[in-house]
């Protein structure tokens, strides 16, 4: 069956005004998104993923910009709208984000169903009734499952599932085909990190989104879910598979250490010595010349110091930048 | 180089109350301390004709005893901002000193502490600057100084108790007492240094409420007999009804500086509470 | 007790309760609750439990940062309390869970982290100083040039946290109590990390105590582990003992509910 896309992302680059320089954030990254998908995009602190996530959808306020690329999400072409065109029929409607630390946006002062007014009549020009919204919302909170009386709550008196549910309830009203998740987990509790991860599955396996991607910097958390992932390194994508692969049998040997650094929990796992990658990643305003990871590669040859490798496919649906695999 | 133009004018414009505060102060400080540098006449001199509207001698006229206005107004501004700083260091100096050692060491010195400060914040200011002042029979400069310094420090100690106590449960405080600094180490060193801003803003306030309450103190004859200050300048005035007999230029003048200096302290104040508050700054 | 005996730290029924309001007629809250543990030398043991669960508090008990409303800690025998501040801060130290906000954000790192010397009971020249805080940068990969000077707010989470493990390796204390020493470095960093105050353990003989909320990061380095709930201890063991046979709820639900990585967690919709 040939899965409709829903995201093309094209050698998109774009970065952040520091006044005198400025700093490329994301360096020519293309990626693509099928109806029913669920991608992971994995990488470490300051390797551009957040970043990545805002140039796709258009999130450009300065001093973030876009330099060069193309992000069309549900054949609309992100960047031939203007911003408010962005506001009015993109954002909440075609494509989502639920940023970090969102699992505590709720203003404490309003009910929940004063927060869904307000979501919905910031789209509209001529906003439906509350009538009408109050009946999407009751759709949409049984659909995931959270009891429409929730409305009539403030958010203290839900519990923190009940909150989550609450929040990608509102976040998903107006039937986004696409939702970007951003580090959704990293301040909650495994449990609650838990109940977040099934309720998102559960946003795709509904089919209440079309496709999801999730950022994280945690491995772990994210191949729950996620069906394939993609890691990045200093502003470049070092390479796409299918979760199994990327986890198993890692191309790329950014992504092997990346792998190493993961502590199992297993009983043995005292008595074992992990590795960890030493050094830093470089700094943004001066990357090193080459593969961008070359200076801290156990297998760099001279090519890779002189010649940036191209993201290719190396076996079939494996796409990898390194120079290892496409010599 | 026009981006710069544009930033410095994005500047100006989120500091506007502080520059122009600023510019305002400055340019009276700059009145008193060149006036006295350019224009070297004797406020105390009766040398001219008595009540005489201004004139190019008399730039200010002359006031009732005969002497010139303008050289009492530069005098008075520069003995009155003299009060003033003096009077606002010795209240913030106790504010911090009291204010300190009840946020860092708490119990029960800081509820002694508290009592003295409420008592001494219910008391109305003025009306316990007159009793001391009617009390006191030498009124000198530093007589008043002391008395304006020494009964408004309390509300500066409770803001300052309020930010130790708070400052105190940071971990960077914690991190110091493990490294074995010593009490007062902490205080001085590592707590006090945070909130200077603050202390800064405590400061400019004290200063501009002495002046102010010099200039009240004064008005109703409790100043300090015998010098020129915007205070005492009003006494004269006020004693010789200068308003009644339609002398303008004697009673306008200081009046005016008081005002001046009151609108610029207080827009000092605003601006760098707009500056060191996030929230502030957000919602404009 | 055998085990007892040669415990460097002794922790006995200490409660510490919180009360607020006027003169402390508010409400109560039990913080820490009859909580009773030991620290053997050379050991490391770690506090597992989520946030607001007390771990904290127990280590600023041990601190002597703040006064337990009952209940004992012995350091060798001796009541803390009994023992002169500096002396037991050159045996006891601590790295704490927020790298910037432990230092102070008005000065360079530099001055903070030569701060320690005031601990040392004999005058330190300013040579030997600059010479211990170089060896300790060193042995944690850290440029002394590169950061000595800079203000926190210049510096990366990875980095401060750095810093405040080399803080305590200028003082070469006999037990760091260290509370989420890597909540702020990568996946990569942590492990580079974890492997030191496993060297210090292990080489150096140091007791470590490991406060953090991560079971696998409690799993790979520590001897023993305590897990703490709602102020309590509702586990105390062993690494194996815990990870096969845990005895509590909230442990099960602990270690089943971390995602791992060669494991997927099984959603059935409803």
């Amino acid at each position: 069956m040939k899965m409709s896309l829903v995201l093309e992302a094209r050698h998109i680059e774009g970065g952040y005004d520091l006044g005198s320089s400025f700093l490329k954030a994301v360096d020519d990254c293309s990626l693509y998104a099928y109806e029913g998908e669920m991608l992971g995009v994995a990488g470490e602190s300051g390797c551009g993923k957040s970043t990545l996530a805002k140039l796709i959808m258009g999130l450009t306020k300065p001093p973030l910009r876009l330099v060069k690329g193309k992000s069309i999400i549900d054949d609309i072409d992100v960047y031939k709208l203007s911003w408010n065109e962005r506001k009015k029929i993109l954002w909440g409607k075609v494509v989502t984000m639920i940023p970090q630390a969102s699992m505590n946006a709720l203003n404490p002062t309003k009910k929940i169903k004063d927060v869904v007014f307000d979501v919905v009549r910031e789209k509209y020009s001529t906003p439906p009734s509350k009538s009408e919204i109050l009946d999407m919302a009751k759709k949409r909170f049984d659909e995931i499952g959270l009891d429409p009386v929730a409305l009539d709550m403030y958010p203290i008196e839900l519990s923190g599932g009940m909150k989550q549910r609450a929040i990608i309830a509102i976040s998903t009203l107006l039937n986004p085909s696409f939702l970007i998740a951003d580090e959704p987990t990293s301040a909650l509790d495994v449990s609650t990190q838990k109940l977040l991860l099934e309720l998102l599955y559960m946003l795709i396996k509904r089919n209440i989104v079309k496709t999801l991607i999730f950022i994280s910097h945690d491995i772990a958390t994210l191949r729950q879910i996620c069906d394939k992932m993609c890691i990045m390194y200093a502003g470049k994508i070092l390479e796409i598979s299918d979760t199994e692969d990327v986890i198993n049998r890692p191309l790329h040997p950014y992504t092997e250490k990346l792998m190493e650094s993961v502590i199992p929990l297993i009983p043995s796992i005292r008595k074992k010595t992990l590795k960890g990658i030493p050094g830093a990643p470089p700094n943004l305003l001066n990357p090193p010349s080459g593969c961008r990871f070359h200076p801290r590669c156990r297998y760099a040859m001279p090519l890779c110091k002189e010649k940036e490798p191209p993201l290719r496919e190396a076996k079939k649906g494996r796409f990898v930048s390194c120079w290892l695999h496409l010599g | 180089m026009t981006e710069r133009i544009v930033n410095a004018g994005k500047l100006i414009v989120r500091y506007k109350k502080l520059l122009i505060g600023v510019t305002m102060l400055v340019a009276i400080i700059a009145f008193c301390t060149l006036g006295m540098l350019l224009y070297p006449i004797d406020p105390k001199a009766i040398i001219f004709r008595d009540l005489q509207p201004p004139s190019s001698t008399n730039p200010l006229g002359t006031d009732v005893f005969g002497r010139d206005v303008l050289a009492q107004l530069i005098h008075g501004t520069y003995n009155s901002f003299r009060i003033g700083i003096l009077a606002g260091l010795i209240a913030t100096l106790i504010g911090i000193v009291v204010g300190a050692a009840a946020g860092y060491f708490g119990g029960m010195l800081d509820d002694l502490l508290n009592l003295i400060t409420n008592t001494f914040l219910v008391i109305p200011t003025l009306a316990l600057l007159i009793v001391i002042a009617s009390y006191i029979r030498i009124r000198s400069e530093l007589m008043m100084v002391l008395i304006i310094g020494v009964t408004a420090w309390p509300w500066t100690a409770r803001a300052i108790r309020a930010q130790v106590y708070s400052l105190k449960t940071r971990e960077f405080v914690d991190l110091a007492k493990i490294s074995g600094l010593p009490k007062y180490e902490i205080i001085v060193f590592e707590i006090l240094p945070n909130m200077l801003s603050y202390i800064v803003m405590c400061f400019t306030l004290q200063m501009a409420g002495a002046i102010l309450s010099e200039a009240g103190l004064s008005a109703i004859g409790l100043g300090p007999t015998a010098l020129i200050t915007l205070g005492m300048m009003l006494r004269w005035t006020i004693v010789w009804e200068a308003p009644r007999i339609g002398t303008w230029w004697w009673f306008i003048p200081p009046g005016l500086i008081i005002t001046l200096i009151a609108v610029s302290f207080l827009l000092i104040n605003n601006g760098l509470d707009e500056i060191y508050n996030p929230r502030l700054r957000r919602m404009r | 007790m055998n085990m007892k005996e040669e415990a460097l730290l002794r922790v006995e029924n200490l409660t510490k309760i919180f009360k607020t309001g006027f003169l402390g007629k508010g409400e109560k809250i039990i913080a820490v609750n009859d909580v009773s543990f030991f620290l053997k030398k050379g050991e490391v043991l770690s506090l597992i439990g989520e946030s607001g669960s007390g771990k904290t508090t127990i280590a600023r008990l041990i601190l002597k940062l703040l006064k337990p409303t009952s209940g004992r800690i012995y350091y060798e025998d001796t009541d803390i309390w009994e023992i002169s501040d500096k002396a037991y801060w050159r045996k006891v130290q601590a790295i704490f869970q927020d790298p910037y906000a432990s230092f102070n954000s008005f000065y360079k790192v530099e001055r903070t982290l030569k701060n320690v010397f005031k601990l040392f009971p004999d005058k330190v020249s300013e040579g030997e100083k600059d010479k211990k805080v170089h060896e300790a940068l060193e042995k944690i990969g850290l440029n002394p040039k590169e950061v000595l000077g800079k203000h926190p707010f210049e510096l990366s989470g990875g980095q401060m946290q750095r810093l405040l493990l080399a803080r305590c390796l200028i003082i070469d204390p006999e037990v760091i109590i260290a509370d989420e020493p890597t909540s702020m470095v990568d996946a990569s960093m942590r492990v580079i990390l974890l492997n030191i105050f496993k060297e210090l353990s292990k080489k150096a003989d140091k007791s470590i105590i490991f406060i953090t909320h991560d079971i696998s990061q409690a799993f790979y380095i520590s001897d023993r582990v305590l897990v703490m709930y709602r102020g309590r201890i509702v586990e105390n063991g062993p690494v194996e003992q815990i990870l096969f046979s845990p005895q509590h709820p909230y442990t099960k639900r602990l270690i089943s509910d971390v995602p791992k990585l060669h494991e997927k967690f099984k959603f059935t919709l409803t």
